[in-house]
């Protein structure tokens, strides 16, 4: 790696810091403009002046806002996620073996769906144009015009419902054999597949085709390459950098889809957790799941971004 | 159809068919917004049928719901909150975003170097999330609805209107208008608005649908349009029980989602060249 690209990443990576210090800033800020009082919601309307102010201070209440984010990133640096207002539980309890559950659930719909969206986006362009690529194009612009939850409710239609193939609720806890994890995860992976694909499928095959339209593809052609190794060997290794950030861009997509996903399918996850927190109003289990949430994704970004760098052939 | 294509043709603009008939569908659910309270069949909140869950009939044309009541109607009056919210939500985002972006790219400087910063970090959290951070703060009565939309957008909307600006004003027009003494307020309302207007607008459709995506998505998660009123996404989640007798309960408010979100995306697609374009 040479140093323009190694202060490029650095930059990157510098970037990537002060984006997730003005995020926490806004998830902050975003949840404590509570009309009302926390207090009251904890103690009901019939407590007594002195039980609220007592409370107000024991929570730091009535310390400016800003004092009370950086008491709070500071407890988020150092892991303690604070305590859930439901049920006087620490945050970092409830949300360890769900945070297990929802990792799983991503690991296995990336397994599935990059191999597929990949290969469909780079044969669409291959053929653009055909009646295989035009199919194509139709297909994921709808899956990204419609919600998340019509794909799910149309999924469990389909598979549940008539074909009777699989359950349409998941329980993870009675899961015991191999056979019974795949009937278990199949429902779930198969939405968040569709779902994260369609963008991912549109922006390979549109990374592909602006590589075949260079010259020196062209030049390939002319000298005679073969239609195969015209795209892998000339235009691949040049789209390798927008198609990681396809990749990396529809995975965070993953974080949308998962919060329905884990809903509809009743999945023990942690959008789930963080959907029923916000019903309850339980203010720091919220604000520990959306950052969970946020560092996940400007992770996957920024790596995007780096690997896109390293990836650029004119940079090394 | 081919008639009104060709006042179209008239005037310079070349509509396809599948355009045109995009556009329909979302006239015909614009109609429907507004004057929704005069064509209902049965009153929205009563009950009118025994039975749950009911099938397509000649009383009940989209089947009831989980209560009885007619679905025909509930998806009628859902139009009001879906479209009405969004298109308010969209309107505001726009507005704001554009304004922004446009005062940043004339103005330069720290301004456009801070805000920038700030609208890319605000980018950066996904919509649902954001959608769930927000709503958990400040509740979901329509108003606070409108208010988290317009926040979550407002950014995407100010980086497309900023990057947009920029190119135009490194123009010659500019220049001579700054020479001339203009002022920004001037510079951004008189030489640089009308030259980004178009893309502007397609990209106010493009926007719609993203809210309308996460307006039906936070009210399926039940924390949108509250009851006893409902959009189509609540109309969803209120019959989700019935999907596994496959109940047109819950299908027929999907495809209204759908249908309006695929025209629009449609519409935009095949939106004459000469709004579409950049220049």
């Amino acid at each position: 790696m040479n140093k323009l690209a190694f202060s490029l990443v650095l930059g990157k990576i510098g970037i990537a810091l002060v984006t997730l210090m003005i995020v926490s800033f806004a998830v902050f800020f975003a949840t404590a403009f509570l009309p009302g009082d926390v207090t009251e919601i904890l103690l009901g309307q019939s407590a007594t002046p002195e039980a609220v102010a007592g409370l107000r201070h024991a929570m730091n209440l009535d310390q400016p806002a800003i004092f009370r984010f950086f008491l709070w990133i500071g407890g988020l640096i150092q892991g303690d996620l604070g305590v859930s207002y439901a049920n006087n539980m620490p945050v970092a309890d409830l949300i360890g073996s769900r945070f297990a559950n929802s990792m799983k659930l991503a690991a296995a719909t990336t397994l599935f769906a990059v191999p597929i969206a990949l290969t469909t986006g780079i044969l669409a362009a291959m053929f653009e144009g055909s009646l295989f690529d035009r199919m194509v194009t139709v297909t994921s612009i709808t899956l990204i015009s419609v919600p998340e939850f019509l794909v799910a409710t149309i999924a469990v239609l389909v598979f549940a419902v008539y074909l009777k193939w699989l359950p349409a609720i998941v329980t993870v806890s009675e899961v015991r054999s191999f056979g019974e994890v795949l009937r278990v995860y199949a429902m779930p992976v198969i939405v968040l597949t569709f779902v994260i694909s369609a963008q991912m499928i549109r922006m390979t095959r549109a990374a592909v085709i602006g590589t075949l339209k260079t010259s020196y593809v062209e030049m390939a052609l002319l000298k005679g390459a073969s239609r195969c190794r015209m795209v892998l060997r000339h235009a691949l290794p040049n789209a390798l950098g927008p198609i990681v950030n396809a990749v990396a861009l529809s995975l965070s997509y993953l974080v949308g889809g998962v919060i329905i996903v884990e809903t509809i399918f009743n999945y023990p996850g942690i959008a789930k957790l963080m959907v029923d927190a916000v019903a309850t109003r339980d203010l720091p289990l919220v604000q520990s799941c959306a950052m969970i949430f946020c560092v996940a994704y400007l992770l996957l970004i920024t790596l995007a971004d780096i690997i896109s760098i390293i990836a650029n052939p004119r940079l090394r | 159809m081919a008639s009104i294509a060709s006042v179209f043709q008239r005037y310079g603009y070349r509509f396809n068919r599948l355009g045109l008939c995009a556009a329909i569908v979302i006239l015909f659910w614009i109609m429907v917004a507004l004057f929704a309270p005069l064509i209902l069949p049965h009153p929205v909140g009563k009950i009118v049928d025994y039975d749950f869950y009911g099938p397509v009939s000649s009383a009940f044309p989209l089947g009831t719901d989980y209560l009885g009541r007619d679905m025909l109607s509930r998806i009628l009056m859902g139009t009001r909150y879906t479209v009405g919210i969004s298109v308010v939500a969209v309107f505001l985002a726009c507005s704001i975003g554009v304004c922004l972006g446009m005062t940043a790219a004339v103005t330069g400087g720290w301004f456009d170097t801070i805000f920038s910063r700030l609208m890319d970090a605000l980018n950066s959290i996904p919509s649902k999330l954001f959608g769930l951070v927000v709503v958990s703060g400040v509740g979901s009565s329509i108003p606070a609805l409108i208010m988290t939309l317009t926040v979550i957008y407002a950014p995407s909307s100010y980086r497309f209107a900023r990057s947009l600006s920029v190119n135009v004003n490194t123009m010659d027009f500019i220049t001579v208008a700054r020479t001339r003494g203009e002022g920004t307020f001037y510079l951004i309302i008189s030489e640089i608005f009308p030259n980004i207007l178009r893309p502007v607008l397609a990209d106010f459709g493009l926007r719609f649908v993203f809210i309308v995506l996460l307006l039906s998505g936070l009210s399926f998660l039940g924390l949108g349009v509250q009851p006893p009123h409902a959009d189509w996404g609540a109309l969803v989640r209120e019959n989700v029980g019935g999907l596994s007798y496959g109940a047109p309960a819950v299908i027929f408010p999907s495809l209204a989602i759908a249908s309006l979100t695929i025209s629009v995306n449609i519409l935009i697609d095949n939106l004459p060249q000469k709004i579409r374009d950049r220049s």
